[in-house]
């Protein structure tokens, strides 16, 4: 009996085969799937590295002192800068933030804590669809509000418009952030005594305060980039301004111009102000980061 | 905590006997929470059928019941934490040393800040020190502390809920790198900071490993004489083991409402004894 029953009968050898054979497809399957989505995770940022690695390439050479301390050089002179550009571009994003966060901030804390009321899906509607909405449109709307009425292009109308692009952005990363809040932590803020309007502000909103900031930076970068809005509000400027009632020079308006230029002096000054736009945009993330660092985060307890 | 565990199969009529006592002494020390006809609802659902109960003050009151029995919803109306959930309402009266906190133009963080609470999950707020999260009640009281006052504060309720001495000396640290069993001493705490004269606790030590449990057990036990605590448990043992009086909850109704001894060892209606031996829930 006991001989039989150690001694696998043909039935049981023909399973184990089976199993077997069964669990080398299944490990094989395994093994390309995990490669496949290796490759999908490195293709993904390969764009940047290439984009990167070609900036480096033909911007780094132009970017010298000068480049930071000058006014564009007329044709045929060397030594021209995009200091008006980059102090341009530093302002308008200052304007887009100024106007754009509180706002999106503002919208996204009600539409995750009034859900499902009337106002809310509306807003939440209207924002994905401004969210879509090409960002040409948006400079021709802002030419028509505040450019046309004050008969000149300035500094506002363009940090506004950077700014109206902004707030769908942030209004639906906050609400995002906002809406994973446990509401356990909300429930034992109000149990604390803590009116509703306290406990969203310095329980949920802090909680979250990290995802936001992350939002609001994805946010930033992306307007910082932005051409076609500038085209009708700042213009562009070939001198130095920093009066927010003038037009304003920025560095995705002289990165287009240059790069669309004859003069391979000029191309050349396009790259570095790409690649120096980038940077930018590195050096904002950094500084932000860093400044939340001494936060704590994540939701423990759970 | 052995030590208060009544001989429950052991000696029926000296247990009886010493509930009759310590029933007496709970009855000397008057009412907290006078409970009148009290129904909560969600939406059309009635959680809680009308219920009437008296909490004595400086006591420990035990909620006990099967899931779904109401009983933390109990719980939730009497610091008004039940209508903060969408379609949440409620009927009937609950006063506060006479005053009902349900009465016209009393305000529901007045009464919260009287009636302080812990929830079956550690809830410390994950953005703050361990400082903070204590004094986290003390920002809404109208009164304006010195730090030192604070820290003062800060120490005593920490040393009340026995968790000072693993905590004193990373203050400022957050509050998530606690374990388990210290959060929900440290929500303890932070309820205590605000000198609450009731403190409510749902299912407190539910999330909690034996030892952990132990310890906030032994913690109710003490504050027992300081202050009206109810606490709401799963665990039949718990609520013999620290509490006076005990509510048994089925269905949305309070079926039996007795000193502790008495529910356990005597209880007069059939279904507190189902549900006591274990024949259900």
């Amino acid at each position: 009996m006991s001989d039989n029953l150690l001694r696998p009968s043909t039935a049981q050898k023909q399973f184990t085969a089976k199993a077997v054979q069964s669990l080398r497809k299944r490990k094989a399957i395994n093994s390309l799937m995990v490669g496949l989505i290796i490759a999908a995770a490195v293709i993904a940022t390969i764009p940047l590295i290439v984009i990167t690695g070609y900036l480096l390439k033909f911007g780094a050479g132009s970017v010298k002192w000068h480049f930071f301390t000058n006014l564009p050089a007329p044709v045929g002179e060397t030594g021209g800068g995009m200091s008006n550009a980059i102090i341009g571009t530093v302002i308008l994003i200052g304007i887009a933030s100024l106007f754009g966060l509180p706002i999106g901030i503002g919208a996204g804390l009600y539409l995750a804590e009034h859900k499902g009321t009337t106002l809310a899906n509306t807003v939440r509607f209207l924002s994905d669809v401004l969210n879509g909405l090409p960002s040409i449109v948006m400079g021709i709307f802002a030419w028509e509000f505040l450019v046309r009425p004050v008969h000149h292009f300035s500094a506002w109308a363009g940090g506004v418009a950077l700014g109206a692009m902004m707030i769908p952005m942030v209004a639906r990363t906050t609400e995002e952030m906002v809406t994973i809040v446990p509401v356990s932590l909300r429930e034992a803020a109000l149990a604390l005594g803590y009116a509703r309007w306290r406990t969203s502000l310095t329980i949920v909103l802090r909680t979250a305060s990290a995802g936001i900031v992350t939002g609001a930076l994805v946010a930033i970068a992306r307007i910082a980039g932005e051409t076609a809005p500038l085209l009708f509000t700042a213009l562009g400027n070939q001198f130095f301004s920093t009066s927010l009632n003038q037009p304003i020079a920025a560095l995705p308006l002289q990165i287009f111009t240059y790069a669309t230029s004859p003069y391979e002096d000029q191309n050349a000054q396009a790259w570095a102000g790409a690649l120096v736009l980038i940077a930018l945009i590195f050096l904002i993330s950094l500084i932000a980061r860093f400044a939340t660092r001494g936060q704590f985060t994540g939701t423990g307890g759970d | 905590m052995g030590s208060s565990q009544e001989p429950v199969a052991t000696n029926l009529q000296v247990t009886v006997k010493a509930t009759a006592a310590a029933e007496a002494a709970t009855k000397a020390a008057g009412t907290a929470l006078a409970v009148e006809g009290l129904s909560a609802f969600f939406g059309s659902a009635e959680a809680v059928r009308s219920v009437s109960m008296e909490v004595p003050n400086q006591r420990v009151t035990a909620i006990i019941g099967a899931s779904g029995s109401g009983k933390s919803t109990l719980l939730r109306c009497f610091n008004r934490m039940h209508e903060t959930v969408p379609l949440g309402r409620v009927k009937g009266r609950v006063a506060l040393q006479g005053q009902d906190i349900y009465g016209k133009g009393v305000n529901p963080i007045e009464v919260r800040k009287k009636i302080g609470m812990v929830f079956q999950r550690p809830t410390p707020f994950p953005t703050m020190s361990i400082r903070d999260n204590v004094s986290a009640g003390l920002r809404v009281k109208k009164m304006k502390h010195t730090s030192q006052r604070i820290a003062e504060i800060v120490e005593r309720a920490l040393k009340r809920a026995a968790l000072w001495e693993e905590v004193k000396d990373r203050l400022k640290d957050p509050a998530t790198g606690l374990s388990g069993g210290q959060q929900q001493r440290l929500c303890i705490a932070r309820a205590l900071a605000t000198e609450p004269e009731v403190l409510l606790l749902d299912e407190p030590t539910a999330s909690l490993d034996p030892i952990s449990t132990q310890k906030v057990e032994e913690l109710v036990y003490e504050l027992r004489g300081d202050m009206t605590i109810v606490i709401v448990t799963h665990n039949m043992q718990q609520a013999a083991r620290v509490s006076d009086r005990t509510a048994f909850m089925l269905n949305g109704e309070l079926v039996e409402y007795a000193p502790t001894g008495k529910l356990f060892t005597t209880p007069t209606d059939h279904r507190t004894e189902a549900y006591i031996t274990g024949r259900f829930g």
